[in-house]
């Protein structure tokens, strides 16, 4: 089988502005401290439940949420502690919603698959598979009924192709032309279902240019190009030219979760990925300009460490919602 | 002393249809973030005419026809009232409508529990319910307990041309999801009304039938069934009193357990399945807040447990008709 090669072209990483440049490196390591302390506290069993971890995919919420205004939305999927990193939710209120505390973005209601923050316009993380495309139009919907120019950026991953949310979806919102951005990561297995025995058609792009949506491939692990292709999407939808898809082209170095013994992919397939590892990738290419050496590398990866350390101190330190808030919020407290 | 003279109000003629539209018009006059979107209820007039001239009127941005995707229909509306909207889907069908149940259930109920309290969802979602026109086993069935089943969601069905008329206003009013069931096979049944909307309170049940031997308890269509049993036991000397429970989710067991406790007799009657339904919940919390005022295990009337049928004499077999009513009320006053 022959799919085509992505079709924007790698970015042209001699105009990287350095400081710039050091951000996204920074969003990436801060995202792979983040969930390598996960894993820690999840061997300590701190934190329980399904812990799904986005190790190798960082380049794609990095360079994606690098292109968005505070005031565009997210709404992402089960796998998305980067998204919530990346879109600027506090590193301390996340670990708290992994630890299940009442500081926890969602007061230990969520958990790892359910990070929401009204904040910064996180619609959250949407356990059923692509079950947040539908909820993504109406957002996006809402806010071009109320003439804003926001973008809404729907993250979900190549096994969500396969449910009818996402063709209903994509339908509708082309037929309406909401301002959504249909951000696919395809990291080649749903769960343990690789694409190609999944999809009849597994060019994904091809999916989605069927509802007359723009369709584009990017590789996932540049966050270069990542972040290229999203800006052009972004600015045109924000323009009003409807709905964009792009299918990121990623891989996860570790299990679908922590139950998960990964029996289903060679190990030699998934050490030619981490061979792509998009942050040595960046790290290179900075060095490469002159922007970063050793020194300035050992410096950021102390800073980061630091972070992961104070956002570990608060979610321990937080206590856990009072039993008798149980029944809080089923349904909204209206001032008497 | 004379009596102060009232002025009666202005009344009109309504069919049942005309005064749920005349519901719906008012809440899209009184709010422009209110949008109506579902199938066939724009240039059709939708499928049972309640919406017939809305698009003419409101035109497309808030009358928005959409393609045959309920999940879609259901995910977009939870997406804008998530985001500053007050959409009212229209599902054609409640036997649709389980395609539609991941959104309400997944996403519309959990997500302001789920976030913690940020996100709540104040959805409108209309559906329709109910046999009697020959419809088999896809068009007739009466889903309310499944919804109703649900925490989170306020599950109304509408038996009356007064609830009708007034209920878009405290739905949408309503900051959590709701879910209004109505019924086809009522829709051209006409009532004379008050030109204005009388308030209607979606949380209580109604008396709708005042009595003192025996409490007859239901809700949507089965109600006239039910009221057309009453007069026929007032021709037996047995006086019924007749609740529409109405709201389906809370369910307002005060008004329940007051009459129960003053005729010491109750039957339920619904056009859902018995097992695990209305009657049954209804049942257990008579007999869990008010045994020892029972002269009588309490009855439950539902339908047959069958798919329903298309021809009519197993259709009607299938479903409570006045003298099973009859029947069951004669067995708890003892006069079977």
């Amino acid at each position: 089988m022959t799919r085509q090669p992505p079709l924007v072209a790698v970015a042209r990483s001699r105009d990287l502005d350095p400081e710039h440049g050091l951000d996204l490196l920074r969003t990436m390591l801060v995202i792979r401290s983040f969930e390598e302390r996960c894993v820690e506290l999840y061997s300590a069993a701190q934190i329980r439940g399904f812990l799904h971890l986005y190790i190798g995919e960082e380049a794609v919420a990095t360079g994606v949420t690098a292109t968005l205004r505070e005031d565009d939305a997210v709404v992402s999927t089960y796998r998305e502690h980067g998204h919530a990193i990346a879109k600027g939710i506090g590193l301390g209120p996340i670990m708290a919603e992994m630890l299940g505390k009442v500081d926890g973005v969602s007061r230990g209601r969520g958990g790892s698959m359910h990070l929401f923050d009204a904040a910064t316009r996180f619609y959250g993380g949407n356990a059923i598979v692509a079950g947040g495309i539908p909820l993504a139009v109406g957002v996006a919907l809402a806010d071009q009924m109320q003439g804003r120019d926001r973008v809404t950026v729907c993250f979900f991953g190549d096994g969500a192709v396969d449910e009818g949310a996402f063709h209903e979806s994509l339908n509708l919102a082309s037929l309406w032309q909401a301002p959504v951005l249909f951000a696919c990561e395809n990291n080649h297995y749903a769960m343990g279902m690789a694409l190609e025995r999944a999809e009849a058609q597994p060019d994904l792009a091809l999916k989605a240019s069927g509802y007359a949506v723009p369709s584009w491939r990017v590789d996932g692990m540049d966050v270069l190009a990542v972040e290229e292709a999203t800006r052009r999407a972004v600015t045109a939808i924000r323009a009003g030219g409807g709905p964009v898809f792009i299918e990121y082209d990623t891989y996860r170095f570790r299990a679908h979760s922590m139950y998960d013994p990964d029996l289903y992919r060679d190990p030699a397939e998934v050490e030619a990925w981490k061979r792509r590892d998009p942050i040595p990738a960046l790290a290179a290419t900075l060095r490469e300009h002159g922007h970063l050496d050793d020194d300035a590398m050992a410096v950021m990866e102390a800073e980061v460490a630091a972070e992961i350390d104070e956002a570990v101190a608060f979610a321990e330190a937080s206590p856990l919602e009072p039993l008798e808030d149980l029944e809080r919020f089923v349904t909204s407290e209206v001032a008497p | 002393m004379s009596a102060p003279t009232v002025a009666e109000p202005a009344t009109v003629t309504l069919t049942l249809r005309e005064a749920l539209k005349q519901s719906l018009r008012e809440a899209l006059i009184a709010d422009d973030r209110v949008f109506l979107l579902g199938e066939d209820i724009g240039a059709y007039g939708g499928c049972f005419a309640v919406t017939m001239g809305l698009l003419d009127e409101f035109g497309p941005g808030r009358v928005r026809d959409t393609p045959l995707s309920e999940v879609a229909i259901a995910g977009a509306a939870i997406g804008a009232a998530m985001n500053g909207m007050r959409p009212i889907a229209e599902i054609m069908t409640c036997n649709f409508s389980l395609l539609a149940l991941d959104q309400v259930v997944n996403n519309a109920a959990t997500m302001l529990h789920m976030s913690g309290g940020q996100f709540n969802v104040p959805v409108v979602i209309r559906t329709t319910a109910g046999a009697g026109r020959q419809l088999a086993a896809q068009h007739s069935h009466s889903f309310e307990p499944i919804f109703a089943h649900v925490p989170g969601i306020r599950v109304v069905a509408i038996a009356t041309h007064e609830d009708a008329r007034a209920v878009l206003r405290p739905a949408l009013d309503d900051p959590d999801p709701v879910v209004l069931f109505e019924y086809p096979r009522i829709m051209t049944m006409e009532a004379e009304l008050p030109v204005d909307p009388v308030p209607v309170d979606l949380s209580t049940a109604a008396v709708r039938r005042p009595g003192s031997d025996v409490t007859l308890i239901t809700y949507g269509l089965t109600l006239h069934t039910v009221l057309e049993a009453a007069e026929t036991l007032a021709t037996d000397g047995i006086d019924a009193e007749v609740i529409d429970l109405r709201s389906l989710r809370p369910l307002d067991d005060a008004t329940v357990l007051s009459s129960v406790g003053r005729t010491h007799r109750a039957v339920v009657v619904e056009e859902a399945w018995r097992t695990l339904g209305v009657g049954a919940e209804i049942a257990a919390r008579v007999t869990e807040e008010a045994f020892y005022d029972l002269d009588a295990p309490v009855e439950r009337i539902g339908c047959a447990e069958v798919p329903l049928p298309y021809a009519k004499h197993l259709e009607d077999a299938a479903l409570p008709q006045v003298p099973s009513i009859v029947a069951a009320v004669r067995r708890v006053m003892h006069r079977g």
